[in-house]
């Protein structure tokens, strides 16, 4: 119970520090620029910092120890693709996307190909991406209160959706950049510190740790342990079990003790327990781990232990953070914050090391946790492990105060990525398919939040990073051959980009739902399909140069305009900001003079 | 992280004539661009502007040049990175360890990271080269 109130009094903290910085930010929003991108105002280190609170999801802070305990090394390329998106976003995008003068994703592509019909199938993409990563969010909210205090899930949820549609409303863009800013510092420092303990305890503790690997390399439990199932889940048995079982296991009612162990041949054998078993486990036994998962420490050390197929995984992963960054609508919603192309640039670059010095501290997490936390691998709720695990190596004071350290955090975490994902959702929602008014823009808010938070009620839970994963695939197959060719090839037509939309995107969409279903059957579908971006990235970009070259009559007639106007620097005063759509023509004035450059147009 | 790239001295920027001390500050003019050579400057931004074949050309060279110079880190850093899963796939490198730690998740953990920076910071400055040569280029 103490636990919990610390916990409890860190989230409300979290909580109302929130609403203040986003009360304050929003002090003096009212026109529509101000709700979109901030008045296009926002300093470069601020916005990184910004960037980074906001990027730095329930995936990141939570998923990559979860994974890190439950797959090893190989899981490493997860932290790494998520930063390189940034560099691929600094070389290729941030400079001319700013410069673009858009608000949006779907304003870009219109502004550069001039086609309605392609701002609507944008649309429809950047809704689909957003509300794909706003829903792990809200669900990791409900594990992350659920686990530390006990209330139920939905109610993380709920509140996270609460607090950031309440900030949203007042001040839109320019009131959540501070709070995100403010709250990339908080979780570095709600990872970081609790890292430095328990790594000191981890070095120097009293022994409780070293006993959990046997001679031949398999994980045991070093304390009697009592799990009880919160899924149905499928474990994978190597070597001879003995344990206590109270439930059902393949299908039959368990009551007592039982054997478990690989088959006569030595192969592994999988045991299906279904939900709310408990499975008793004696000090010195093997742990089970969940199918798929590496159960011996051998080859979770190792990278690269799953032969071509796991090389194949690998490679489209890293296809798909790298070149699903630049097409998140959150992220690339915030560039347009930035003053000119300059800064953009600036902004990409501080967001590189930010996220370097952060991820160290989850991989850290992740490697420890595997010696203190077997029990979850039994579960398969690896994501919560950076919160029990103080907890569960200082059961003290101290413990529970890091432990309310962490929750906190993760909340800020799941605030600033919701809050980013709905600002960029509303603005898409607001200006296409309403008139782009504030109050439009307020409603587009509300409307948002009810659509998340009602599916992640509806939707089952799987691991954060893997759904986020999808989206990042989602976003590479889509946004970034639009965003690529568009600010680099002439060639590009609106025809050609809608047809790489719809084949990139639907490739991908249709390989998510064969994985789900064969999850459902049974396990056919190859892993090719449950991360598809090797071959549905390149797919997207022939099929757009292709049908590209096929309408080269329908190129816009201001390619060339456009064109000066995304790479001329930002002193030579080409950048106008779009704001045609706006009425609220005092701060389309305001941007105008801003950005009219030194040289020479002052005559 | 040195080099600050500020504008060329023949075109000061508005800013740098703010009085420095406490006195009162005088009224004085602000000078957007100098006078001398303002006409050619005019008449190259509106060759720009109109997309002539000069222009054209210019805006073409600069996009190029920009491409290649993403295109040459960019597609370095990801074939750095992209030939480490083939190289623990073909070659068992995790007996190796460094201060006790094996050379994968060293390799994994804590490299890429300062390089994507490095490789960033070179971007920046490349790019911004650029683009001042551009500039000075329309100025000439």
């Amino acid at each position: 119970m103490v636990q919990n109130l610390w916990s409890l009094s860190l989230v409300a903290v979290v909580a109302v520090v929130t609403f203040l910085l986003g009360y304050v930010g929003s002090r003096r929003a009212n026109t529509t620029p101000d709700f979109l991108v901030a008045r296009r105002a926002v300093p470069a280190t601020r916005n990184a910092a910004a960037i980074s609170g906001e990027y730095l999801s329930a995936a990141s802070f939570l998923g990559v120890a979860g994974l890190i305990l439950k797959d090893g090394v190989d899981a490493l390329w997860y932290p790494i693709g998520f930063t390189a998106g940034y560099l691929a976003m600094m070389l290729f995008v941030a400079a001319p996307l700013r410069r673009s003068g858009a608000y949006t994703l779907p304003d870009f592509a219109e502004a550069r190909l001039g086609s309605r019909k392609l701002r609507h199938f944008c649309t429809f993409f950047v809704v689909c991406i957003g509300v794909l990563y706003l829903v792990p969010q809200l669900q990791s909210a409900g594990l992350t209160l659920n686990t530390i205090t006990g209330l139920p899930a939905w109610l993380g949820g709920v509140l996270v959706t609460l607090i950031v549609v309440a900030n949203v409303l007042g001040g839109g863009m320019r009131a959540i950049t501070l709070v995100q800013a403010f709250q990339y510092w908080g979780k570095l420092f709600a990872i970081s510190a609790p890292t430095f303990v328990l790594f000191a305890v981890f070095l120097t503790g009293p022994g409780t740790s070293a006993q959990s690997v046997d001679a031949e390399g398999v994980l045991l439990f070093h304390e009697p342990v009592t799990v009880t199932t919160v899924d149905p889940v499928r474990l994978e048995v190597t070597s001879l079990t003995k344990l206590h079982v109270v439930g059902e296991v393949d299908g039959a009612r368990a009551d007592g003790p039982a054997y478990w162990g690989p088959d006569s041949g030595g192969a592994p054998k999988t045991y299906s327990v279904a939900k709310g078993t408990e499975l008793r486990f004696t000090a010195g036994s093997p742990v089970p781990v969940v199918e798929g998962a590496p159960s011996a420490n051998d080859v979770w050390l190792r990278p690269q232990t799953d032969g071509l197929g796991g090389l194949f995984e690998t490679y489209s992963l890293i296809f798909a953070t790298f070149l699903g960054t630049m097409g998140l609508p959150h992220v690339l919603v915030r560039f347009y914050t930035n003053p000119d192309g300059k800064a953009a640039r600036r902004t990409a670059l501080h967001v590189l090391y930010l996220l370097g010095l952060f991820y160290v501290f989850p991989t850290v997490l992740g490697v420890i946790s595997r010696l203190y936390l077997p029990q979850l691998l039994v579960t398969g709720k690896t994501d919560a492990a950076v919160l029990l695990l103080p907890h569960t190596m200082l059961p003290g004071v101290l413990g529970q105060i890091l432990g309310a350290v962490v929750a906190a955090g993760a909340f800020a975490a799941f605030l600033s990525t919701s809050s980013g994902l709905v600002v960029s959702v509303a603005g898409v929602v607001s200006t296409d398919i309403l008139r782009g008014k504030v109050r439009d823009f307020r409603w587009a808010t509300v409307l948002t939040g009810a659509v998340a938070i009602g599916l992640a009620l509806l939707l089952p839970r799987s691991d954060a990073s893997l759904t986020v994963a999808m989206s990042f695939a989602l976003a590479a197959s889509t946004f970034c051959p639009l965003l690529l060719l568009g600010i680099w090839w002439r060639g590009l037509t609106w025809v050609g980009a809608v047809a790489g939309l719809v084949v990139g995107g639907g490739l991908v969409i249709l390989s998510q739902v064969v994985t789900a279903v064969s999850k459902a059957t049974g396990d056919w579908a190859p892993a090719l399909l449950a991360q598809p971006a090797l071959v549905t990235v390149p797919i997207a970009f022939l099929t757009m140069i292709w049908i590209s070259k096929l309408t080269g009559p329908s190129r816009p007639a201001d390619v060339n305009q456009v064109l000066l106007r995304l790479h001329a620097p930002d002193r030579l005063g080409f950048m106008r900001d779009r704001g045609a759509r706006f009425a609220s023509g005092g701060a389309r004035r305001a941007g105008e003079g801003q950005h009219r450059g030194a040289a020479g147009s002052g005559g | 992280m040195s080099e600050q790239p500020g504008p060329p001295a023949e075109q000061p920027a508005p800013g740098e004539h703010a009085p420095a001390q406490g006195r009162k500050p005088r009224r004085r003019r602000v000078v957007l661009a100098d006078p001398k050579g303002r006409g050619r400057v005019l008449r190259t931004i509106i060759e720009l502007e109109e997309q002539t074949s000069v222009g054209e050309k210019l805006v073409r060279d600069l996009i190029r040049q920009q491409l290649r110079t993403a295109f040459v880190l960019g597609g370095g850093t990801l074939l750095a990175v992209a030939l480490l899963p083939l190289l623990f796939y073909l070659v068992d490198l995790s007996e190796v360890q460094l201060f006790g730690v094996r050379l994968p998740w060293l390799l994994l953990g804590l490299v890429p990271f300062p390089l994507f920076y490095l490789v960033g910071l070179l971007s920046r400055r490349q790019a911004e080269r650029h683009e001042r040569d551009f500039v000075s280029m329309v100025d000439r």
